[in-house]
């Protein structure tokens, strides 16, 4: 395992398939825990301590309610785990560094940046991304009403930021969305559509599960 | 970012055993806002990664004899919620963007960030030193300090660490071989070098929890910044206010992102005694708090900053 690159996707492709067939197909592979530390015997784990990698680990991450496997280095994000090892590709990876808000999905009901999470710390935890969304939720739909997106690309990342929101602020104003939605950014500016979507999201929700 | 290997430790003890004597032995993840982000760019290479989420006795605030204690796992939206903590310090917390890093961020991280000087975050070092000189003086400066006479020039991120110096908070830093307690106030530290910090925590040590004293002191926090969206403030002010009626008895006030730690203007502490917080005074107080300080080529508007943050904490304290 090279230490000096990204391991943005699986390393060992199988031949003969597109790169997300390849990428899903790796799913379950052989846990390899890592054997040898990296730190000198001194240093070495307290008991009872459970230490792993640098190699590939084999890790269960619950998205969108189901339980799902894969097997990555612990340096990998869940953003890089979820576009690159799962197949989902609803969260983007722009500014990488927990500022642009693409990556938005929400762990334990509260929006993070996936892109400045590990995948393996984001076990035992109930992630959240805009797949596991109905097409026609409310927020999407909104969206859609009030001209929320022009390219798309930030627009996961805010719907989902938008559901997180809307489940502490069931009632808001637009400066409140402002101020709520401030964690996401838009290039093309579609700023005033997506503070008009979510306040008409939230009535539509009263007295619904806001998914 | 380098691959490393990671422990997921349950226990304080556990966690301090796989701290290294080296900053590149080990890095501590919380919320990892920072550490990510270090470790992306090569600042931070740590051999293992120690996530200390799964230790129980680092979470929530607890009111104890002593006052209130902050465990180092609460979040910054849990800080910002707290009916138990100062106002100053919630406010402090509220001001921090955006719900994402409120969400993730640790107020034992927002202690224990690393600057966030663009020099630095480049790979040019701590303190920017070129042939035995730093480059910010004649630099891209704009965001740097106001106060002090280098060679760090970069700013405290902290947004928690100027309130908790005028509540007179301490920290708690924990190793294998025992335990400290050290007020915020010395806490944080203007290094001389290249090879030193900008907080006295060693890198085998785990900040675990923040003690804030019983106060009925009258708090604020005001910052200012450029744009609401994420960003760090170009200036901050918390002021902690002891009263005897409406007259001041006694004043802390204490200045962020001016200087490479929390900036305690005393002479505004002192211009506050035996006066009732007005527009007046405050804004006496405001210009006091701005006295010796030393713009460099590009930031005197920080100047400016500084003052009427302190300014606007020291009304909104008053303020019923």
């Amino acid at each position: 395992m090279s230490s000096k690159k990204d391991p943005e996707l699986p390393v060992q492709p199988k031949s003969g398939f597109s790169r997300r067939g390849f990428i899903r197909g790796v799913g379950i592979g052989s846990g390899v825990l890592g054997t040898t530390g990296l730190l000198p015997k001194e240093a070495a784990a307290a008991p009872g301590a459970a230490v792993v990698g640098p190699g590939p680990v084999a890790m269960t991450l619950t998205i969108n309610g189901k339980p799902v496997n894969l097997t990555a280095e612990p340096r990998v994000t869940l953003l890089d785990a979820m576009r690159n090892y799962l197949d989902l590709t609803g969260a983007k990876r722009v500014c990488d560094r927990g500022t642009c808000g693409a990556c938005t999905v929400l762990i334990n009901g509260k929006s993070v940046y996936s892109c400045t999470t590990l995948a393996i710390d984001a076990q035992g935890k109930k992630i959240e991304t805009i797949e596991g969304l109905p097409v026609n939720n409310p927020v999407s739909a909104a969206f859609v009403n009030h001209d929320g997106q022009q390219c798309g690309y930030c627009t996961p990342g805010f719907v989902m930021a938008a559901h997180g929101f809307l489940r502490e602020h069931p009632n808001p104003t637009e400066a409140d969305v402002e101020h709520g939605l401030c964690g996401n950014l838009c290039r093309c500016g579609t700023y005033m559509g997506v503070r008009k979507a979510v306040v008409e999201a939230a009535k539509g929700m009263k007295g619904g599960s806001n998914g | 970012m380098q691959a490393f290997e990671y422990a997921n430790p349950n226990t304080l003890q556990e966690a301090t055993g796989l701290l290294g004597a080296q900053w590149g032995d080990a890095g501590v993840l919380a919320g990892g806002t920072d550490l990510l982000s270090l470790m992306k760019e090569n600042l931070h290479t740590p051999k293992r990664v120690v996530n200390i989420k799964n230790i129980k006795e680092l979470e929530g605030i607890h009111r104890s004899g002593g006052g209130l204690r902050i465990g180092a796992l609460v979040t910054i939206d849990e800080l910002a919620k707290s009916h138990e903590a100062p106002r100053s310090l919630v406010e402090a917390a509220e001001y921090i963007p955006s719900p994402q890093i409120r969400h993730m961020g640790t107020v034992g991280g927002d202690l224990c960030q690393r600057p966030r000087c663009w020099y630095y975050r480049q790979g040019m070092g701590l303190l920017a030193m070129k042939d035995g000189k730093s480059l910010v003086p004649g630099g891209e400066n704009r965001y740097h300090a106001i106060f002090g006479e280098g060679p760090a020039y970069f700013v405290s991120a902290s947004s928690l660490g100027p309130a908790l110096v005028t509540l007179g908070a301490r920290v708690k830093l924990v190793s294998a071989k025992g335990s400290r307690e050290v007020p915020v106030a010395s806490f944080f530290v203007a290094p001389a070098d290249e090879n030193s910090r900008e907080t006295v925590l060693r890198p085998d040590e785990i900040l675990t929890e923040i003690i804030v004293p019983n106060t009925t002191m009258k708090t604020a926090t005001y910052e200012v910044r450029q744009k609401e969206a994420l960003d760090w403030p170009l200036a901050a002010a918390s002021v902690a206010l002891t009263m005897s009626g409406n007259k001041v008895t006694a004043a802390k006030v204490v200045l962020g992102h001016v200087a490479p730690t929390p900036h305690v203007a005393t002479a505004a502490e002192e211009a506050l005694k035996g006066q009732s917080v007005t527009e007046a005074t405050a804004e006496s107080a405001g210009k006091a708090a701005v006295e010796g300080a030393r713009p460099l080529s590009q930031n005197a508007y920080k100047v400016t900053l500084a003052k009427v943050a302190v300014k606007r904490a020291l009304l909104g304290a008053v303020k019923a």
